[in-house]
C-alpha cells in the first residue's frame, strides 16, 4: 500500500466559513487506496465539513488537500456523494434517478439505462425501477440513493451518515449490502457516522474528532478481516474495539462539553 | 347508508333545505319578495328570456379571462426565473412587484380606459395583473428552495447552469408553481368581471358578466341579475377546476399530496 501515492491526503488543513469561528484545525491524514474511513466525534466537530472539502463543494481555508494528487475541485469525476437524507428527485422514478448523474455528464441514453439497470442490481432493486420515491420505503429510498452514487464508477465514496435516519435492522442489513458491494467495485469510502458499532463493522480506520475546532483527536485501525459477517458483530475482538471507541468519543464530548 | 356516498348526500341535502328556506323566506316577505328575492324558478325563467345576452356576455368574459391568465402564467415563469436568479435582482424589483399589488383595480381601471379604451382589451390587461402576482410569488419561491444537497449533487457532476434550472430547480418548484397557478385561476374570472364592471364596453358585442351586471341593475331586472350571478359562479368553478386539472395531471405520479389518489 505504500507504494502508490496517497488517494486523498490533507496536510495541516484549516476550514472556516466566512468570518466565523475555526471549524477545522490542522487536519492531516493520508488514505489509501481502498481504505473505509469512518469519522465519528460529537456534534459540530466538522465531520461532515471534512466530506464537503474532499468533495471540492467547499474551499479549504487553509493547508494543502489534494485528491488523486490533484485540487478536490478538479477531481470531482472520481467522487460521488451519498447524502443524509435519500435527496432522490421525486418526479423522476427509480431508475430516472440513478441515471441523473450519467445524465449531466452527457452519457447517452441507451448506456445511461444499462449502467442504472446494473447499479440498481447492486443494491437489489432492480424490480423497482419504474417505481416513483414516494412509493419506497426509507431503506429503499437510500439504496436508491446509493445506486445512483455508483452510477459514475466513483473512486471515492463520501458518505454523510447515511443510515441515520434508518432503524437499527435495516442500518446493520445496509452496512453488510454496503460492504459486498465494496467488495466488487473497490471504491475508497470515507463515511461520517454517529454510530460507534457502524464505524468499527464497516471500517479499517476510524478517525475520532473532537469539537470547537474540529481536531482529529485520534485514530484507531480496526483489524477486522472482511468480509464481515453477522459473525463478525459477536466476536470478541468485535465488542472489544466497540467498548474502545466507546471509551474514547465519551471521553471527547466529555472535553468538550 | 354507504360511507362512500356520504359526501354527495350531504351537500345535496344542504342544497335542498337552502332552497327550501328560499321559498319559506319569499312567501313570508310577501308582495315586496318578487323584487328583493326572485325564486329559483324565476332565476331560470331569467335564463330563457336573457339566454343569449347571457351566453355572449359569458363567452367574452371567458375570452377576457382565459387570455389574461395564460398570458399570466407564461409571463410569470419567466419573470420568476429570472428573479430566481440572484437575491440582487429579487430585492431589486421585489418592491415594485409589491405595489403592483397594492394599487387596487378600480384604480387602475380609468388609467388603463385612459390607455387602450374600454372593452376586453382592459379586461384582459386587469385580469392579467390580478394573476400575476401570486403566480410570480409562489414560482419564485419554489424556484428558490431547492433542496441544498440536490444542488450540490448537480454542481459535483458538474451540471451546466442550464441543467441545474430545467432539471432541477423548475421541476421542484412545480407543487409551488400549481399552488400560484390554483390561486390566479379562481381570481382570473373574478379579475374579468371586476374589470369589465369598470372598463367593460358593449360597443361591437364585447360586452361581459360585469357589464351586463350594469345593464341589468340600471333596468331593476333583478331575476337577470340573479341569473347572471349563477353564470359568474359557473365560470368561477370552471376555472377553478381547470386549475385543479393540471395540477392534478401533471403531479398526481409523484408527488405526495396525490399518494393515496393514484396507486
Amino acid at each position: 500500500m505504500s507504494s502508490s501515492p496517497p488517494i486523498v491526503k490533507f496536510d495541516q488543513v484549516d476550514k472556516r466559513y466566512g468570518d466565523g469561528p475555526l471549524i477545522l484545525d490542522q487536519i492531516s491524514f493520508a488514505a489509501a487506496r481502498g481504505d473505509f474511513i469512518s469519522l465519528i466525534g460529537p456534534s459540530g466537530c466538522g465531520k461532515s465539513t471534512i466530506l464537503k472539502l474532499i468533495s471540492g463543494l467547499n474551499p479549504i481555508t487553509g493547508g494543502t488537500a489534494t485528491v488523486e494528487s490533484i485540487s478536490p475541485v478538479n477531481a470531482a469525476e472520481e467522487l460521488a456523494f451519498v447524502f443524509q437524507e435519500p435527496t432522490l428527485l421525486p418526479w423522476l422514478t427509480v431508475q430516472r434517478n440513478v441515471e441523473v448523474p450519467l445524465k449531466l455528464r452527457g452519457v447517452d441514453a441507451d448506456r445511461r439505462a444499462k449502467v442504472a439497470q446494473k447499479s440498481l442490481e447492486l443494491v437489489g432493486l432492480a424490480s423497482r425501477s419504474k417505481y416513483y420515491p414516494r412509493q419506497l420505503s426509507g431503506g429503499q429510498k437510500m439504496r436508491v440513493s446509493i445506486a445512483r452514487a455508483l452510477s459514475l464508477s466513483p473512486k471515492i465514496l463520501l458518505l454523510d451518515e447515511p443510515f441515520g435516519a434508518l432503524d437499527e435492522m435495516t442500518r446493520d442489513h445496509l452496512n453488510e449490502e454496503l460492504l459486498a458491494i465494496r467488495d466488487q467495485k473497490a471504491w475508497t469510502a470515507f463515511f461520517v457516522t454517529h454510530s460507534v458499532a457502524e464505524a468499527v463493522f464497516l471500517s479499517n480506520r476510524i478517525f475520532v474528532l473532537s469539537a470547537n475546532p474540529g481536531r482529529l483527536h485520534r485514530e484507531i485501525k480496526v483489524d477486522l478481516p472482511y468480509p464481515r459477517t453477522e459473525e463478525t458483530r459477536q466476536s470478541a475482538e468485535y465488542q472489544k474495539l466497540v467498548a474502545e471507541v466507546t471509551r474514547l468519543l465519551r471521553s471527547v464530548e466529555d472535553t468538550t462539553t | 347508508m354507504p360511507k362512500k356516498a356520504l359526501p354527495y348526500i350531504l351537500p345535496l341535502i344542504t342544497g335542498l333545505a337552502f332552497i327550501g328556506a328560499w321559498y319559506a323566506i319569499r312567501a313570508f316577505l310577501g308582495e315586496d319578495g318578487k323584487f328583493l328575492l326572485p325564486t329559483p324558478d324565476e332565476i331560470f325563467a331569467a335564463f330563457n328570456e336573457h339566454g343569449d345576452q347571457l351566453w355572449a356576455a359569458t363567452l367574452n368574459t371567458t375570452k377576457g379571462a382565459v387570455i389574461g391568465f395564460s398570458v399570466a402564467v407564461l409571463v410569470s415563469f419567466v419573470f420568476a426565473l429570472i428573479l430566481s436568479l440572484t437575491p440582487i435582482i429579487r430585492a431589486s424589483l421585489y418592491p415594485y412587484l409589491m405595489i403592483l399589488q397594492m394599487t387596487p383595480i378600480i384604480v387602475l381601471a380609468p388609467i388603463l380606459i385612459l390607455w387602450v379604451g374600454p372593452g376586453l382589451a382592459s379586461v384582459t390587461i386587469i385580469t392579467f395583473l390580478i394573476c400575476f402576482f401570486p403566480l410570480t410569488v409562489n414560482t419564485t419561491q419554489g424556484l428558490i428552495s431547492t433542496d441544498r444537497n440536490l444542488v450540490d449533487l448537480f454542481t459535483m457532476c458538474k451540471a451546466t447552469k442550464a441543467q441545474e434550472i430545467f432539471l432541477l430547480r423548475v421541476p421542484a418548484a412545480l407543487p409551488y408553481f400549481f399552488t400560484g397557478l390554483r390561486i390566479a385561476a379562481t381570481l382570473a374570472p373574478i379579475g374579468a368581471i371586476v374589470g369589465d364592471f369598470y372598463a367593460g364596453n358593449s360597443a361591437g358585442g364585447q360586452g361581459g358578466l360585469g357589464f351586463l351586471t350594469i345593464v341589468f341593475a340600471s333596468q331593476f331586472k333583478n331575476a337577470a341579475l340573479f341569473a347572471t350571478a349563477v353564470a359568474s359562479c359557473g365560470l368561477g368553478f370552471m376555472f377553478a377546476g381547470i386549475g385543479i386539472g393540471l395540477a392534478w395531471s401533471s403531479m398526481r405520479k409523484w408527488h405526495e399530496s396525490y399518494a393515496n389518489s393514484d396507486s
